[in-house]
């Protein structure tokens, strides 16, 4: 490495570009032509060699998604979905994960296993009877029905409880104790404070699988109305003749958002990847 | 002492409901006859034998395991080459590189399908064929053939994964410290024996991780073929997964039962896969370490 460091353009260091190149330029390619596409008329997919730059129809285009789709809806509903679950989540989390780390109480760590052991149980086992349950429920077509199943997050309580070992001081809780403070006092002005930062990993965590879910989202959502935008896009594609302009347009406008919130806080979304690898 | 059940006790009651009691529930259902609005029979094993002797069911398992390896495998061996790369010293636009390569992990699974669905449609005219075209090759069917399609859905598993793979064994390679490469240096070692008793033990465990997450998520693998075959995913059989089946027989075909006894082979394939992934994994570890004893 530092051999060829030393080198203004060997031959290895150029391979090393290239390569990287190469692989920055395919990852962002479908990006790009989702674009392009998302601008051009569906006839343009018929031109030998591939169109590549962007053409003028990226309002008609969208125009022809909203009379598919109510994509706004779709999009609000996925928002509200995702900010729900996240909250959620992060408050059943970080009151388990405080009484994990730092109360004694019999059972302590049996309950602690048992809540990693469901983290190895495949979804698609309850699936059947989690349909009907939602069924039995009236809860069938609406968001409370998705998000239920979501509010179930092992590796939340697993992540805030190492991090709250990790960053509070048992002196600091029998000091707040001592004080008077009760439990719940102790977790909302001393706890919550301290693992903020720790919030913001989890919640892109949750936020961005949530998102992107699909499976549980299909099998309970069937009225267009109470669609997310993943069944909502999906749905683009399940006619006979697809328009691509139309699809790729409706693709690109819900996806443009993300590309915008994770270019932002990219160190962010990276850090809760490796995060949550490294403790696990 | 209260409190503290209190506060774990979240988790538990929404578990009791809606994960615990269905998965009990699916275990019951593997062993009846039920099309979800008569009164359910007993039939035994029944589900199980007419799962097992369906030739679609077989076809699905054949799928799952093909798109799998396809899918996962290649990305461990380029996932270790960009991490390497990525962490070079020298290396300049490190964040840039870092960034574009992580970004289609950031999009839905559906998003990729449908871009992939455009890029690799039949038609002559697709991105993926005039491609082919430039290296004299035949276009391919790629949403109807029995290869077009898998080879399709591998890439697009591979290009929304590699970069969150690439980010894990960064972290495991920038978890060694530098100093052990150093004082191999010191001791001769060559470029080769430092990758081989410096790099590849300690990232190891960053391996592991990868592989079995990505071995457990092949086998639940559903999104990418349903969205990408659109109209025909549950009346063709070229990418038909094995949760597509069970999909197909319980919200196509509303036979439950059959579709629970799916659901109870699937868990069995989950957990031996799992079992074996640790067993090969531990041995090599045992192995490795008796070498270095020597």
């Amino acid at each position: 490495m530092k051999e060829v460091g030393s080198k203004k353009f060997s031959f290895s260091k150029i391979l090393m570009y290239g390569f990287l190149t190469l692989a920055s330029l395919l990852s962002l390619f479908p990006f790009y032509w989702m674009f392009v596409m998302a601008t051009r008329p569906s006839a343009a997919y018929n031109s030998i060699p591939p169109t590549l730059t962007p053409g003028n129809m990226l309002v008609e285009n969208f125009q022809k998604v909203l009379q598919q789709i109510d994509f706004f809806g779709a999009m609000w509903n996925s928002l509200i979905l995702c900010v729900v679950v996240t909250i959620v989540v992060l408050l059943i989390s970080s009151l388990a994960g405080f009484a994990f780390a730092k109360f004694k109480f019999p059972g302590k760590n049996i309950l602690f296993i048992a809540i990693l052991l469901t983290m190895i149980i495949p979804p698609q086992l309850g699936l059947i009877p989690q349909y009907f349950l939602i069924a039995k429920a009236g809860l069938l077509d609406t968001l409370q029905g998705v998000m239920i199943l979501s509010f179930l997050n092992p590796l939340g309580i697993f992540l805030m409880r190492q991090y709250i070992s990790g960053s509070i001081s048992d002196e600091l809780i029998e000091a707040a104790k001592l004080d008077g403070a009760s439990n719940f006092k102790i977790y909302w002005k001393i706890v919550l404070p301290i693992i903020l930062p720790a919030f913001a990993t989890l919640g892109i965590i949750v936020f961005t699988s949530v998102w992107g879910e699909f499976l549980w989202q299909f099998t309970v959502l069937r009225d267009p109305e109470m669609y997310t935008i993943q069944v909502a896009l999906a749905s683009l594609n399940n006619t006979f003749k697809v328009d691509y302009g139309m699809l790729m347009s409706g693709v690109f406008w819900a996806t443009i958002p993300l590309v915008i919130i994770f270019l932002l806080f990219n160190k962010l979304f990276i850090a809760s990847i490796t995060e949550g690898a490294v403790k696990s | 002492m209260i409190s503290g059940y209190l506060y774990v006790s979240p988790f538990f009651i929404i578990f009791f409901c809606v994960g615990f009691f269905p998965i009990l529930f699916s275990l019951y259902l593997a062993f009846q006859q039920w099309n979800g609005l008569s009164p359910m029979e007993f039939v035994g094993l029944d589900n199980f034998k007419i799962v097992l002797t369906d030739s679609l069911f077989w076809k699905s398992v054949y799928n799952t395991i093909v798109m799998g390896l396809l899918g996962t495998a290649p990305q461990l061996i380029v996932g270790i080459i960009l991490a390497f790369l990525l962490n070079q010293v020298f290396l300049r636009f490190k964040q840039f590189y870092r960034v574009t390569i992580f970004m289609p992990y950031i999009t839905s699974m559906v998003a990729v399908a449908l871009v992939f669905s455009v890029l690799f449609s039949n038609q002559d005219s697709s991105m993926a064929n005039y491609i082919l075209g430039l290296f004299g090759l035949d276009p391919i069917n790629w949403a109807t053939s029995e290869w077009g399609t898998k080879i399709a859905i591998s890439l697009m598993v591979f290009w929304r994964w590699i970069g969150y793979n690439t980010i894990i064994y960064l972290a495991g390679l920038q978890s060694i410290p530098r100093d052990l490469y150093e004082a191999a240096t010191i001791d001769g070692a060559s470029k080769f024996q430092q990758l081989r008793y410096i790099t590849m033990p300690l990232l190891k465990p960053f391996i592991l991780l990868t592989v079995f997450f990505s071995t457990v998520g092949a086998l639940q693998l559903f999104s990418e073929p349903t969205v990408f075959l659109g109209q025909s995913a549950f009346t063709r059989s070229e990418a038909m997964t094995i949760v597509m089946y069970l999909y197909r027989d319980a919200f196509r075909l509303q036979s439950f039962g059959t579709a629970s006894a799916t659901a109870v082979i699937l868990v069995i394939f989950i957990a031996v896969l799992a079992a074996i992934n640790l067993y090969l994994t531990s041995g090599i570890g045992r192995k490795k370490k008796r070498g270095a004893g020597k």
